[in-house]
């Protein structure tokens, strides 16, 4: 990557390989940055997430920087697991185990904080409970659909947290001693 | 005698074991654990737990959930405390039926919280165990 030189408040710089001055890609961190919080703002207000993920993002550190991607890809792998089993088991009126599966969605979507994904858990235990096939059947197409909804969601946040970590991650060299 | 105290202190490592068969939750309360320098163990269900404590392992706290496969949380708690484990036994669970928290706490439980566990919460498990943590 060419080196770029600060003097007397004049940039003298080269293109990095995107095409773009290299002084501008701080920019695009910051912008990213800001795209990144909007986000994040919208899937609360919209209530797809809580509070929780806040807490998942706080356990983030140096020593696991990638907790947050790793702990949402287990989820994500198990959640499809589940969703299948289920529509199996509403198939065949298992009712009994598909409370059990619902158990196991809701408690992983409540600890990442997914909480509409979370709630029609809920709603479809209920149905299960009173063993109300045609509830079950709504329950888990809204179930499907939130779980779709939350996985496109996450995936775009966690393209534009790559996008801003690959420019944030442009390193500029000393200042040119003999200038 | 107070820089003893704080030696002393700096030296406490608490010991921790996650018994849950959901990975993520697993996942997430081991590393908060880890960030509160609790060092700690998971396993997947209730027997795995009970056949831990056989081996001779003991830990100040033992996060238990509820519904497990193989052994669920009531009966592996029961087991523990029939064998005269007095660590610091903690439900966690998302049931939030009176009846069945009320089941799980007679089976030995020193406390229970409703899942997801945050930082707070746990943060006051581990004062009731040492409150210098």
């Amino acid at each position: 990557m060419n080196k770029i030189w600060l003097s007397s408040g004049v940039l003298n710089s080269q293109l990095a390989k995107t095409g773009l001055p290299l002084w501008m890609l701080g920019l695009g961190a910051d912008l990213l940055w800001a795209d990144m919080n909007r986000l994040l703002a919208f899937l609360f207000h919209q209530g797809v997430l809580d509070e929780q993920f806040l807490q998942l993002q706080q356990l983030q550190d140096e020593a696991s920087p990638n907790f947050v991607s790793e702990v949402l890809n287990i989820y994500f792998h198990e959640s499809e697991k589940l969703l299948t089993n289920l529509r199996g088991l509403l198939m065949e009126r298992e009712y009994k185990k598909m409370e059990i599966h619902l158990n196991q969605l809701m408690g992983s979507s409540s600890s990442i904080g997914a909480k509409r994904v979370t709630n029609v858990c809920v709603a479809f235990r209920a149905a299960t409970h009173h063993t109300n096939r045609a509830g079950c059947l709504h329950a888990l197409e809204m179930l499907e659909h939130e779980y779709c909804y939350l996985k496109n969601k996450l995936h775009e946040l966690f393209q534009i947290e790559q996008q801003r970590a690959l420019v944030a991650g442009v390193r500029y060299p000393e200042q040119n001693q003999n200038q | 005698m107070e820089s003893q105290n704080n030696n002393q202190n700096l030296t406490i490592q608490l010991t921790a074991l996650v018994v849950d068969d959901n990975k993520v939750n697993r996942k997430i309360h081991q590393k908060m654990l880890d960030n509160v320098r609790v060092k700690n163990l998971g396993v997947k269900n209730g027997k795995e737990a009970v056949d831990i404590h056989c081996d001779g392992r003991r830990f100040d706290l033992i996060l238990m959930d509820l519904d497990m496969p193989i052994m669920n949380g009531i009966e592996a708690t029961k087991e523990l405390r029939s064998m005269g484990i007095s660590s610091m036994i903690v439900g966690v669970s998302s049931r939030c039926t009176e009846a069945e928290i009320q089941k799980f706490m007679e089976a030995g439980l020193n406390d229970y919280h409703e899942k997801p566990l945050n930082i707070a919460k746990l943060s006051s498990i581990l004062h009731m165990i040492n409150p210098n943590y």
